[in-house]
């Protein structure tokens, strides 16, 4: 098991925004993260990055809690991809991505197995034909596929996604699920918080759903989403349909 | 724009360039002022030549130097921790402090300036570390709130007492707000190179961790850096610098920003080429300045800091303007 929550609250000042979530993961999984805005997807999966020590209940990765992890040691296991990442100096692709390698490195400078992982992570991007181009003048697609290479190079055992489709076209919101699909078949943890239902449930192993701050449901995505979870979450009527491969598939309607 | 790779060898390139430029500004610089001086002459030891050089001229150059490559390192230094590429050495508050030390020393008579200043700005320091520290985590933001409130605190105080000074000393608190480069003792220079080198060799040694905080506390904790500690050493580094500096040329504007603004259109963001570079170029900047601020009405002099917000204001705007066409 790599990520083992056990009873997590958590508040900010005296809003309570997550509640007794007990849950745990193990490798190879891609898993999903919905519900509507405000609760807690994107607490959530910052006290899982250890960004937010002062939650209560007890997160553990490896089995030791998250607040007895030197920050380095953390980073060579846990990498995240944030929700918008705005960079106020002229950093190039590269050198955002080459960031991802400083877990691994005491040094002044990168080796040349930090070289080769970015290369490969920008690879699997498909960021490296704008690797010298300026980090700000990328569209918010490039940039955020410039981020989830960043977070690659980290090499990570677990991968912490928030909302990372927000700015990709449809082509690169495909290709990043397939991305994480074929990783977590070598072995990777990705936990994704999103928005965008069908495509959690065409690609996700499990689906986690949050209202309120605590969990509604957990399990396969036709366990998860179906229109008495969907109506009791998000307040809508929609219309689930199955698609070939016996996954839901959300249809708006007119 | 095409921003290249950072590599051992362009470090080592682009650092001794700057550091050409540092020591051929110091070298010849010394050279210009109200009366003529003759090197070979001077080294002889033959007077008036060896007390001009080495008496007035040389210890006001290094004094320019080391001040001006403090400025710029700590201005690279506060816009990373801050994230913000408009902030100074003075965003925080510690010249201010500096600054009141030294107006209280001049309302009170007995010359004691430069001691009081760095006082002043000692206990700024504390000051703000004790405010931006009643959170349980460091912050940037805390910091930053915490530096603009003393800031502004410092800055009223400062009014309040010239308000009630007399004319004489009015005049001398408005000359030393400006900012200006005197001739010091060797021993001065000694102890202020004694905490600029090491600072700036520190900052240096630590450009990587700069680079990811400049992306973001949250981003730089996610890549393994203990974010509390570096800001925390950042920010008395920073400060260390800009307070000894401070105590003993007043505030001068615009180093801090233009130097590193400069570099980081040329040669990109990457600390371990800006920090060095800037240290470098940000005292043969000052020294340039403060060259033109004795030489061009001489034998009267104008207050260096004049020189550089003359210099430096119209590079503001340019900049304020390319920024805004990018964004």
């Amino acid at each position: 098991m790599i990520f083992r929550l056990q009873n997590v609250g958590m508040h900010y000042g005296p809003i309570e925004v997550l509640r007794g979530v007990t849950l745990s993961f193990d490798r190879s999984e891609l898993a999903a993260i919905i519900g509507p805005n405000g609760a807690g997807k994107s607490t959530l999966l910052s006290i899982m990055a250890g960004m937010l020590p002062q939650h209560t209940g007890e997160c553990r990765l490896d089995g030791k809690p998250l607040a007895k992890w030197p920050r380095k040691l953390f980073a060579q296991s846990v990498s995240v991809v944030p929700q918008l990442q705005s960079v106020e100096f002229p950093f190039s692709a590269e050198q955002v991505v080459l960031m991802g390698r400083m877990p691994f490195s005491d040094g002044m400078f990168e080796s040349a197995s930090d070289e080769a992982a970015v290369t490969h992570a920008m690879e699997i991007t498909d960021t490296l034909q704008f690797r010298h181009r300026d980090f700000r003048t990328l569209s918010g697609g490039e940039r955020q596929r410039v981020i989830v290479a960043s977070a690659l190079a980290q090499s990570p055992k677990a991968l912490l996604l928030d909302e990372p489709t927000t700015f990709l076209d449809l082509e690169h919101q495909v290709s990043l699920y397939r991305l994480l699909r074929s990783l977590c078949g070598d072995g990777l943890l990705a936990i994704s918080v999103t928005h965008d239902i069908n495509l959690a449930a065409a690609y996700a192993d499990r689906i986690i759903m949050l209202h309120n701050g605590t969990i509604v449901a957990d399990g396969k995505p036709h366990e998860v989403i179906h229109n008495a979870s969907i109506r009791k979450v998000f307040s809508t009527d929609v219309e689930i349909q199955q698609s070939q491969s016996g996954r839901p598939w959300i249809h708006y309607g007119g | 724009m095409v921003v290249k790779q950072v590599t051992a060898r362009r470090v080592w390139t682009t650092s001794l360039l700057s550091f050409s430029a540092m020591v051929a500004a110091i070298a010849f610089l010394p050279l210009f002022g109200s009366a003529h001086i003759d090197y070979s002459r001077a080294i002889a030891g033959q007077s008036p030549d060896a007390e001009i050089l080495f008496g007035v001229r040389l210890p006001r150059v290094l004094l320019a130097a080391l001040t001006g490559g403090a400025l710029a390192a700590a201005g690279v230094l506060f816009q990373a921790l801050l994230r913000e590429t408009l902030a100074t050495p003075y965003t925080l508050g510690v010249s201010s402090g500096a600054s009141l030390g030294a107006v209280i020393a001049i309302c009170l008579g007995g010359g004691r300036v430069w001691p009081a200043s760095l006082l002043g700005a000692g206990l700024t320091l504390l000051l703000v570390m004790a405010i931006a520290s009643e959170s349980r985590r460091l912050s940037s933001f805390t910091l930053l709130m915490a530096g603009i409130t003393l800031n502004s605190i410092c800055m009223a105080l400062i009014l309040f007492f010239q308000n009630f000074a007399g004319f004489g000393q009015s005049f001398a608190i408005v000359r030393w707000l400006m900012g200006g480069i005197d001739a010091v003792p060797y021993g001065t220079l000694a102890w202020l190179s004694a905490v600029v080198l090491p600072s700036v060799i520190y900052l240096f040694w630590k450009s990587r961790e700069w680079n990811l905080l400049s992306m973001g506390e949250d981003w730089a904790a996610t890549r393994g850096v203990s974010t509390s500690t570096l800001i925390l050493t950042g920010y008395l580094i920073g400060s260390l610098l800009t307070g000894a500096v401070t105590a003993l040329t007043g505030p001068i504007g615009f180093v801090g920003l233009i130097v590193p603004h400069a570099l980081r259109l040329s040669i990109g963001a990457d600390h371990r080429l800006l920090i060095p570079s800037s240290f470098f170029l940000g005292a043969a900047f000052l020294t340039i300045c403060d060259t033109l601020a004795r030489t061009i009405l001489a034998p009267a002099e104008i207050p260096v800091g004049v020189i550089t917000a003359i210099l430096g204001g119209p590079f503001f705007i340019w900049m304020l303007r390319s920024r805004s066409k990018l964004h």
